[in-house]
């Protein structure tokens, strides 16, 4: 099973492809709503694939107050 | 009319397959100027039965299939209203669009929703209201309804409860999740997932096969499995503007139309 630290680095290497950024200008504790402005249907998109990456569901009211990489990879290591 | 193209969404008859296209900019919010416009397609099929043979309903654009009601309208609306007027003009309104999709659902020609994206609330009782949803596999489904202190309203419920397990639907419903494509496969929801992107080309292939069947021998087949809820559509209706008199309904619209929050769909 992935640890923590293996699911933040998916997390961050997917976002990074997805926003198209080099992995290099994310950090665990990016804000991801202030740092890469991205808006609501953005995060849904981001959702969707990182439920498909992990094959796992998150809902979205886990999603709520969450604006870093940290604390999105500890949401979704507790449904692995 | 075999083509159309108005402000909310255009259609084409083409060898024998309509597509309807919804591109209302942001995300095709459904309010009045929608509505009118999916009345005239709605006259327009009739006229076309002859010819046609599959409906194919898809979105041209890119944020998603339909982001549901247009409750920026909605709430204007209801503001510009004396108390006594927002039932009767939202009840009005309401006829309306059950009237489309209910002609949507008992339609005698094979319906089929290709969605991407965004399908949440009225968008999603589009997609409900077709015999068949084909899904990108970014596609996202919700009823998120309940934050605003409602129910859906254009004839979700009874469409979701025909078409699903009673626990799914209380999931749904009562928790104004958004679930994905390969969830909503596995529940019933939707008969295909296609790759990103390809929702329609698949919807077009399978328009192809319904076509190879003999028209009167589908119509036939669908209006025998396919019961329309008609009695708990009407109590949708009922239940919706009963809610809508509510408090916490203005409170919760003024909160959505208001918003700057960057996730605005959660509670």
């Amino acid at each position: 099973m992935r640890t923590l630290e293996q699911t933040l680095e998916e997390v961050l290497q997917l976002a990074a492809t997805h926003f198209k950024l080099a992995r290099q200008e994310l950090s665990a504790d990016t804000d991801f709503f202030q740092k890469l402005g991205i808006d609501s249907m953005q995060a849904l998109e981001l959702l969707t694939r990182l439920e498909h990456h992990f094959s796992i569901e998150l809902p979205d009211y886990e999603m709520q107050g969450v604006s870093d990489f940290r604390t999105l990879a500890k949401r979704i290591q507790a449904r692995l | 009319m075999k083509t159309f193209k108005g402000e909310t969404l255009s259609w084409v008859l083409a060898d024998g397959v309509v597509e309807l296209a919804l591109h209302r900019l942001p995300c095709n919010e459904i309010g009045s100027a929608t509505l009118e416009e999916l009345e005239r397609f709605i006259t327009a099929l009739e006229a076309l039965s002859g010819e046609a043979r599959v409906v194919v309903i898809h979105s041209s654009l890119k944020s998603g299939f339909s982001a549901g009601a247009d409750l920026q309208e909605l709430y204007r609306r209801s503001q510009q209203m004396a108390a006594g007027d927002r039932v009767a003009s939202l009840r009005d309104f309401l006829h309306r669009i059950h009237g489309v999709m209910n002609a949507i659902d008992a339609s005698p020609l094979p319906t089929i929703a290709a969605v991407h994206g965004v399908t949440f609330g009225g968008g999603f009782e589009l997609a409900l209201a077709c015999d068949l949803i084909v899904a990108d596999k970014m596609a996202r489904f919700c009823f998120p309804e309940l934050r605003l202190g409602l129910i859906p309203g254009f004839g979700g419920v009874p469409r979701l409860k025909r078409d699903l397990g009673n626990a799914v639907v209380r999931d749904l419903l009562l928790t104004g999740r958004s679930i994905n494509a390969t969830k909503a496969l596995t529940v019933g929801l939707v008969s295909q997932v296609a790759a990103e992107g390809e929702a329609l080309r698949v919807a077009r292939s399978t328009a192809a096969q319904l076509k190879k069947f003999d028209a009167a021998t589908t119509t036939a087949a669908k209006q025998f499995i396919k019961p329309i809820p008609y009695e708990e559509l009407k109590q949708e209706i009922d239940i919706f503007c009963e809610l809508f008199t509510r408090p916490t309904v203005e409170a919760g619209l003024r909160k959505f139309v208001e918003s700057t929050d960057v996730q605005p769909y959660l509670p």
